[in-house]
Formats: C-alpha cells, sequence, structure tokens
C-alpha cells in the first residue's frame, strides 16, 4: 500500500531581546552558571513578573512576516508542572488566546509553490538547564535560560514529506531572522522544533495517529528523524500494529526513536490565566508601527534581486535565503554595476569556500565591498581571472582589501608591451617544435604558446596583449 | 500613660514636639513585647537590638530634619508573609521556616523611606490560608481579650499586636477577610484597600487576584496615615494602579449628612449571630442620627461568594505553591528516593493540613474536565457579583455590614471543620472577589466583652468615604476607645 505522510511541526524560537521576558536580567547566552538569574526569574517568594514590551512587539513581528492576524485582546496563562528546569513549577505560556493566529508561508518544493499553514504565534517563558554531569550523586540547575523570551510557532499538518519540512524550516529562520527577532542558532538551541507525524494510506481523508518527537536541534537530524518516524509507522501499519499516540525521543547517532511517554501519562498542565499579569493589548496604531517598521522580507528580495539584477531565479533565491549573505550581497553590488558577476563569486567559491570551512554566511571575513573591489579590478583589466581566484583565496584567509592584495604582491596585469616583446622572443625561441607545428597550420600550438607566456610572466600578462603580440612575432 | 499605648498620630506629635525619641518608643514596645506576648504569641521575630539601633538612627535623622513623615521614628511590625531583606519571613509555614528574602517588599520599601523602626514579624495562619491563626506551623496566637479564644486570622498577629499594644500599628494581608475579621475578633481598625491600590510584590502570594496588603491600626486616622504611605502605583506589580491616589488624612472628616448607605439584607439574616446583629443594627442608628440616608437593599448572590471564593483562591493558590518544591530553598524532607519522591516527601511533610486542603481543592478545580464546571463557573459568579456591587453603589456611596457572624470563638473549637470555619469568611470574600475596599472598626461588645466589628464596603478606589464614615463614626461613639485597652493585658 501507498502511504502519505503527514506532518506538523511546533518550532520554538529564542527572541533575542536584551533582557528577560519578565524581569531585567540579560538574554546573553553562556554566562556562568546562575549569573544571569534574579529573585524574579528563579521564583523565589514574593515576586511578581513585568511583561517586556518588547517581547510582545517581537512576536507581532513574526506575526506579521507570516501573514497572521495579530490578537486585538490576548492573555497570558499559566502552565502547570513540576521539574527542577522550572523553578515557579509554572511556565507563564498563552493558551486559548494566542497573540498570532491564522497565518502561512509559501514555499516552493520542486518548482511548485506551496502553502503552509501558521496555527499560532504565542510567547513564554524558558526553562532554566539542568547538567548531570558535574557531581555523582546529584544534579545542578542553571538558571540563566530561565524567563528568556520564546516565540512557539504552531504549523497546521500541511506537510507531507522530510523535503517540505526542511524547506519550510529555512524560509522560516530566514524570516525570523530577516525580521530580526531571532538569531535561530540551533547549535545553541535559539530555534528548535517538535514534530508531529502521523501517516495514512493515499487517498484516506481522517488524519492517522501521530506521535510527537521533542526537541530536535539541527536541520539534518529533523530530517531523518521524520524519515525514520515515517518509516516505523508504515511498518508498524504495515504488520498489522496501530500508532500509539505518545511522544517520542529521537537518538540522532543511533538514527532510531524511542516512546517517552504515552497519551494516558500526558501531563494535565490545568492552564489557568496568569493572575499576576494584565492582558496583552495590541492597539491598531502599535501593529501599524510594526508593521511599517518590518525590513523587506525574504520572497520580497528575492523578486527584486531577479526584476533589479537580472539574476536567475535560482541565483536569487540561494543569495536570499540568509541574511547575512543577502545582506553581504548588498553590500557588494552598492559598489560596483557588476551585479551578475558579484552573484557567480558568491554562488560559486565563497559558498564553497564556507562550506569547506565549515562557516556560516555570519562569518565571511571581509565586506562585501571588498568583493565588489576584486569584481572592478577584474572588470577593469587590472588583474586576470586566474590572478583574482587567488586574490580571492587570500582575501577569504586573511580578511584583506583586494587592492593591497594586488599591489603588495605585485599581481597586476602586465601590459608593457615592450616588456612582453621580449617574453613572446624567448617563447618562440624555447619552442621550435610548436612554431613549427603552427607554421605547418596546427591552430593549437597557437594557444600552447600563450600558455607559454603567461605561465613565463606568472599569469600577470595582459591574454589579449600576448596574443597581439605572438601573431606579430609568429609572422615576421 | 505608656508610650506604647498611644496611637501612630499621638506618637508622631511627641516626636516632632521633641518629648520622646523614637529610642524611648521603640523600647517601650520592646518592653511590653518581652512582658506579654509570650501569653498572646503574636510574634514570629522580634529585632530587639536591630530595632533600638534602627531608632537611634532615625531619630539622629528627625534631629537633623531629615524624616518629617507621620510615620517617622513609628514602631510597626509586619506579618510573615511580607518579605523583609534579610529578615525570616516564614509564612508560619514549616516549608519556609528558614527563608530569608534578598529582597523587601515595596510596602517595606516605601515604610522604610518613610522611616518606621520594623520591630519583628508576625504570626499568622500558614500561607495566610485561615480565618483563626491556630494554623500557623510554629504555634497558635492568642485573642488578648480572652487568651482561650482565637484571634481571628489570617492576619492574627497582625490584630493582636495593635490590640495588645505590641506594635503602634502592623500591616497584614487579607484575600478574603484576613485583615478585616481579626481586626473584628480583637476590637482594631483594619483596612482591605482596593485592588491594586497596594502593591503585592513582596507579599508571597496565596491567591494573586484576590490578595491585598492593608493597615491594622488602633483608631482611623492612623489608618489614614499608613495608607498615605504604602498606596500607590508600583512598576514591579503588573496588577498595581496606575490612578491618582488622595491624601487620605483630607477625609478624617466628622460629617456623614446625607450619605447613603446601603445595607445588604442577606448580611443581616440567617447565620448572623443576634449580638453581632445588634451591634450592626445600633451602628446604623448612630449614622442616621448623624444624618446618613440608611436602608437595607438585596445583594441576590451572597450565597455563591463563598464557593466561588473557595474555587477561585484554592485554584491559584495551587500553582502559587507548587514552587515549594524543596529544590532552590526552604524545607526539603530529609529521605527521598528519586525526584518525584522528594517533591513528595517535601510537600507532605513541609505544608500542614488546611494548605494541603487548598492545593488538593484547587488542583482539581483546574484539573481538565473539571475545569468549566468549577473554576471557569466561579470565573462567571465573581463576574455576577462584581456586577452586583455596582449596581449598589448606583444607589449608595457605601455598604456597611457585619464582618463576621459572630465574635471570636474558642481556641479549638472549629479546627476539625473547616467548612464552619469557611462560612464565617461569608461577609468578607465578596469584597475580595470585587476587589472593593473593606474598612473595620469597632461597633461593640458582646456579653462576653469581645469586641464586634462593623464593615464598611467602598468603591473602587474610594477608601476616603470608607476613612470619613469611620472616622466619623468613632469620634461619635466610645467603642474606639473602650477597645483601646490592650485587651486588659
Amino acid at each position: 500500500m501507498e502511504y502519505e505522510v503527514v506532518i506538523g511541526l511546533e518550532v520554538h524560537a529564542e527572541l533575542s531581546t536584551k533582557s528577560k521576558i519578565y524581569c531585567s536580567c540579560t538574554t546573553e547566552f553562556g554566562g556562568e552558571p546562575n549569573t544571569h538569574a534574579c529573585p524574579i526569574c528563579t521564583g523565589m517568594p514574593g515576586v511578581l513578573p513585568v511583561l517586556n514590551k518588547k517581547v510582545v512587539e517581537y512576536a507581532v513581528r513574526a506575526g506579521l512576516a507570516t501573514n497572521c492576524r495579530i490578537a486585538e485582546y490576548s492573555k497570558q496563562d499559566r502552565k502547570n508542572y513540576f521539574y527542577p528546569d522550572l523553578p515557579k513549577a509554572f511556565q507563564t505560556s498563552q493558551y486559548d488566546l494566542p497573540l498570532c493566529s491564522n497565518g502561512y508561508i509559501d514555499i516552493e518544493v520542486d518548482g511548485k509553490t506551496k502553502r503552509i499553514g501558521i496555527t499560532r504565534i504565542h510567547i513564554e517563558e524558558d526553562a532554566g538547564k539542568l547538567m548531570h554531569d558535574e557531581w555523582d550523586t546529584a544534579s545542578l540547575i542553571d538558571y540563566n535560560r530561565c524567563g528568556v523570551p520564546l516565540i512557539e510557532i504552531v504549523t497546521e499538518p500541511d506537510m507531507r514529506s522530510a523535503q517540505e519540512v526542511r524547506v519550510f524550516l529555512e524560509n522560516l529562520k530566514a524570516i525570523l531572522q530577516y525580521i530580526d527577532v531571532s538569531d535561530c542558532k540551533m547549535q545553541e538551541g535559539s530555534l528548535r522544533a517538535d514534530i508531529n507525524l502521523s501517516v495514512r494510506p493515499v487517498g484516506q481523508k481522517e488524519l492517522g495517529t501521530r506521535t510527537e518527537m521533542k526537541n530536535l536541534n539541527s536541520f539534518k537530524a529533523i530530517v531523518r528523524a521524520v524519515e525514520g518516524e515515517a518509516k516505523r509507522q508504515i511498518e508498524v501499519l504495515e504488520s498489522g500494529g496501530t500508532v500509539i499516540q505518545e511522544t517520542r525521543r529521537w537518538d540522532d547517532a543511533k538514527g532510531v526513536s524511542y516512546a517517552m511517554r504515552s497519551k494516558e501519562e500526558a501531563h494535565d498542565y490545568r492552564y489557568f490565566p496568569e493572575p499576576d499579569l494584565m492582558p496583552i493589548v495590541v492597539d491598531e496604531k502599535w501593529k501599524q508601527e510594526i508593521k511599517d517598521s518590518l525590513p523587506e522580507l525574504p520572497e520580497a528580495r528575492k523578486k527584486r534581486y531577479i526584476n533589479e539584477y537580472g539574476l536567475p531565479e535560482y541565483d536569487a533565491s540561494i543569495l536570499t535565503a540568509s541574511k547575512a549573505l543577502a545582506d553581504f550581497f548588498e553590500d557588494a553590488v552598492k559598489n560596483t554595476d557588476n551585479a551578475k558577476a558579484v552573484s557567480n563569486w558568491i554562488m560559486g567559491d565563497l559558498l564553497r569556500m564556507l562550506k569547506e570551512k565549515e562557516m556560516e554566511a555570519e562569518q565571511i571575513p571581509f565586506p562585501g565591498a571588498y568583493l565588489a573591489k576584486l569584481v572592478t579590478l577584474i572588470d577593469k583589466g587590472t588583474i586576470s581571472g586566474t590572478i583574482a581566484k587567488k586574490v580571492f583565496e587570500k582575501m577569504f584567509s586573511q580578511g584583506k582589501d583586494p587592492e593591497a592584495i594586488v599591489k603588495e604582491e605585485g599581481l597586476e596585469v602586465v601590459s608593457d608591451e615592450s616588456a612582453l616583446v621580449a617574453v613572446v622572443k624567448k617563447v618562440i625561441e624555447n619552442n621550435p617544435q610548436s612554431v613549427a607545428d603552427y607554421k605547418g597550420g596546427k591552430e593549437k600550438a597557437f594557444g600552447f604558446l600563450v600558455g607559454q607566456a603567461m605561465k613565463e610572466t606568472k599569469g600577470k600578462a595582459n591574454p589579449q596583449l600576448i596574443n597581439k603580440i605572438l601573431k606579430e612575432e609568429l609572422e615576421k | 500613660m505608656e508610650l506604647y499605648e498611644l496611637t501612630v498620630h499621638e506618637l508622631s506629635d511627641l516626636i516632632k514636639e521633641k518629648k520622646v525619641s523614637a529610642v524611648e518608643i521603640t523600647k517601650s514596645y520592646l518592653d511590653r513585647i518581652e512582658k506579654i506576648d509570650s501569653k498572646v504569641g503574636s510574634y514570629l521575630s522580634v529585632l530587639g537590638e536591630d530595632a533600638v539601633k534602627k531608632a537611634m538612627e532615625v531619630q539622629e535623622k528627625i534631629d537633623k530634619g531629615e524624616a518629617k513623615s507621620p510615620l517617622s521614628g513609628i514602631p510597626v511590625a509586619i506579618k510573615d508573609n511580607i518579605c523583609t531583606e534579610g529578615i525570616k519571613t516564614t509564612c508560619a509555614s514549616k516549608m519556609l521556616h528558614n527563608f530569608v528574602p534578598p529582597y523587601n517588599a515595596t510596602i517595606v520599601k516605601k515604610l522604610l523611606d518613610d522611616n518606621v523602626v520594623i520591630i519583628g514579624k508576625l504570626n499568622m495562619d500558614e500561607f495566610a490560608m485561615g480565618g483563626s491563626t491556630e494554623n500557623s506551623y510554629f504555634k497558635p496566637t492568642k485573642n488578648p481579650w480572652d487568651l482561650e479564644r482565637v484571634p481571628g486570622g489570617s492576619s492574627g498577629g497582625s490584630a493582636t499586636a495593635v490590640a495588645a499594644n505590641l506594635t503602634a500599628f502592623s500591616l497584614g494581608s487579607d484575600t478574603g477577610g484576613s485583615i478585616r475579621q481579626p481586626a473584628s475578633f480583637c476590637g482594631v481598625v483594619g483596612m482591605k484597600p482596593t485592588y491594586g491600590a497596594v502593591s503585592r510584590f513582596g507579599l508571597v502570594a496565596f491567591a494573586s487576584s484576590l490578595d491585598q496588603i492593608g493597615p491594622l491600626t488602633k483608631d482611623v486616622t492612623d489608618c489614614a496615615i499608613v495608607l498615605n504611605c504604602i498606596t500607590g502605583h508600583d512598576p514591579m506589580d503588573s496588577t498595581s494602579a496606575n490612578v491618582e491616589y488622595p491624601d487620605y488624612t483630607k477625609a478624617l472628616v466628622n460629617d456623614v449628612k446625607g450619605l447613603r448607605i446601603g445595607i445588604p439584607k442577606e448580611y443581616m439574616g440567617e447565620g448572623i449571630n443576634p449580638e453581632v446583629r445588634d451591634a450592626v443594627l445600633n451602628a446604623v442608628e448612630v449614622l442616621k442620627k448623624l444624618g446618613a440616608q440608611c436602608e437595607e437593599f438585596s445583594l441576590p448572590l451572597t450565597e455563591y461568594a463563598i464557593p466561588a471564593y473557595y474555587l477561585i483562591s484554592s485554584a491559584e493558590a495551587s500553582s502559587n505553591l507548587a514552587r515549594y518544591d524543596g529544590i532552590k530553598y526552604g524545607y526539603r524532607a530529609e529521605k527521598y528516593t528519586d525526584l518525584l519522591d522528594l517533591y513528595k516527601q517535601t510537600r507532605s511533610e513541609g505544608f500542614g493540613t488546611e494548605v494541603k486542603r487548598r492545593i488538593m481543592l484547587g488542583t482539581y478545580a483546574l484539573s481538565s474536565g473539571y475545569y468549566d464546571a468549577y473554576y471557569k463557573k466561579a470565573l462567571q459568579v465573581r463576574t455576577l457579583i462584581k456586577k452586583g456591587f455596582d449596581e449598589a453603589f448606583e444607589k449608595y456611596d457605601i455598604i456597611l455590614g457585619p464582618t463576621a457572624p459572630t465574635t471570636a470563638y474558642k481556641l479549638g473549637e472549629k479546627v476539625n471543620n473547616p467548612l464552619e470555619m469557611y462560612l464565617g469568611d461569608i461577609y468578607t470574600v465578596s469584597v475580595n472577589i470585587a476587589g472593593l475596599p473593606g474598612l473595620v472598626v469597632p461597633c461593640g461588645f458582646d456579653s462576653k466583652g469581645l469586641p464586634i466589628g462593623l464593615q464598611l464596603i467602598g468603591k473602587p478606589f474610594d477608601e476616603s468615604t470608607l476613612i470619613q464614615v469611620g472616622y466619623t463614626f468613632e469620634q461619635n461613639t466610645d467603642f474606639n476607645k473602650r477597645a483601646r485597652i490592650g485587651g486588659g493585658l
């Protein structure tokens, strides 16, 4: 039987506000344990939360950027459960009246556009971190992350493959980075996804029983988990079994998932309205202000690159997939008219180098303006294409201005005719056979001789000039 | 006359006239505590040396003209659920028996800014749950008028400390009557301000949407003086109201002419002790003679107030008290096998019976499948009760009635009957549910000589009218004077 996989996501993104959601502690990642914590975020008796307005603003930005309806009136609720990383024993979240709802993101897979629904986006606080390895008999708790603001983005069960999940997450990540609400660093846990997945025979209308996989923190792990879980569920059904509604943990190293708890064991979170906080009101004026402050989003930028710079759609989508890369591109094209050449450099050498060095676009070691300079050096004929590749590598390894590299290393194209005549004469003298071949009608030999002359000048000779001189000398 | 017998305003005048020093006043109270408190049991901790030292510092400021508040140099004692930096704040619970907050509640900051002298922390029902102060983990507090009787609760220590002249004034908290009922039982003045008028930051939460800090004082003038200090918007408390707060002493006016007073007939009917009823009716006569217009009216949902109150307050408490898990501070069980067992043992051993009862009730009310029938229903009742008051306040300037159905009962009399204990809150819980201010002033004594308190209920943020009526009543009767005998101790 053929099966269809149905996937919905719950994505948690840490917001990049300076301070926490209910107190003034910093949200900075990686401080010494419990140095970014205060009586409020550690839930001491008698303390009260005060909502950070920026958190609402950031969540509304995310909502507007994903075509959501923004609630004029929403509230916060307590989600009650006991765990040592949750000092109040409840997480302040939003239950039935989230800040944003009914949105969507359009994704492109295999050349087709697909709309993925966003059910809701709500704000909540992060929990602390348990450390089990430091002592033998006890666990330690670091409350630094307690109260770091999160948005939870819940999608409709609109995805049908690991590929769609990956593209959706890439788009979502790009949007959140573009609007500057989250740095989306998966390795630091600032972007995490839970996967709700079920399978059903193709053509069946009702959804199958779903499982939830928790806290996946790399795109690769997510793709593998989706594929692995779909396979597992299909195997269960094929062998006559039934899928149990449960929460599972994906072990990416082993490539298998384990049952964590079944529906029966699920927590009763006893949600109720947080009485220490007032309802959140986002009036039309504030909403409009936030809307007006939104930057150009990836989709719009991509279209602009195609129209304004005449880039192919493929190039435009790669360049805009990461805000850092797109910003780099814009920095470059501000300084040269040759956008196509800039795009080629980025799509080719730059992305290859980043991949080789396992670096992100944020870590490009030189500004876009330097790439523009490199392109200009080539366009003006100051350096050759071959030399340019060498200069680029130096720019990447040393972060230096290409003009400085060319000057310091004397890489300018030699266009001094008298100097080149001497070189050509020497090449003719040293390669009598090739000269004879050429004169005998073998055109190929000419190319060889040009190559020898370029080699003699270590690639710095102006190739057009070499061509001209060689022709003249051979005809003498 | 001993210094400890005087009111805040009387002491303040003496300080200003340089007739006494803050140190003398503090010592007078400390001596009195030393002599009397072993009988009453108001205090959980007394700041002897520290208080004297503080009084000396304050006196220096007074001498330099740097401390001019009417509260400067005045001793205060604070209910033990209000956080005091560096001073144990136990909520009268084993769970927090060793908890020393590293911060002050906003109102403690405000008091210290006015140069008061904190002399100690006061006993209460554990986590403010109870009406008799018998639910304290440490000890029961006794009513100074009859040491075999309860002082009321949960702010029993706060009421007895004022009644027995063990402090000049005190602060309590009121979630369902916890300031007003003990004020009534002990013959002192107690005010629960409008919800949002006094910051809750640093008040250990019982039921967040109902809790409010308020003063217990020897007379209405003191009440106005303390309100001036503790009310006001606090950015640290999101539920604190950002409104204009008046000078409450301006309301100390001896006049009730033309004032419209409503008396809910549901407060005067079944269940009320006839002596309490007579005292309230007598108060109505007094006010009528002074020119007020008094009439009975119906507040129909009164009978639903108690169930709604116990559902809402217990639901919030079940969540507010979840943080006492033995992980971070306070009590932790000595023996446990794993994490779940650590929680179970700690919470079983650390909380008293009444607290556990309410946590269970609240947990149940919020559970999936029961939420709509209990918690949500209670919120609907809350809305209707509020509406009932709104309508009443279209006709009346204040509402008047008894504070509690009875006077102080015997220790142990109701400990095994929680439901009967809960019914004692019938006249007070609605005020919390609707977020209104309520003032209690002495209005008589029963045949055993036990005080009876009159409850005045006002419009939101209209504490001033309550003060005016309370003050007028106080000026035109001798109940306050008769109540000011230190409980006879």
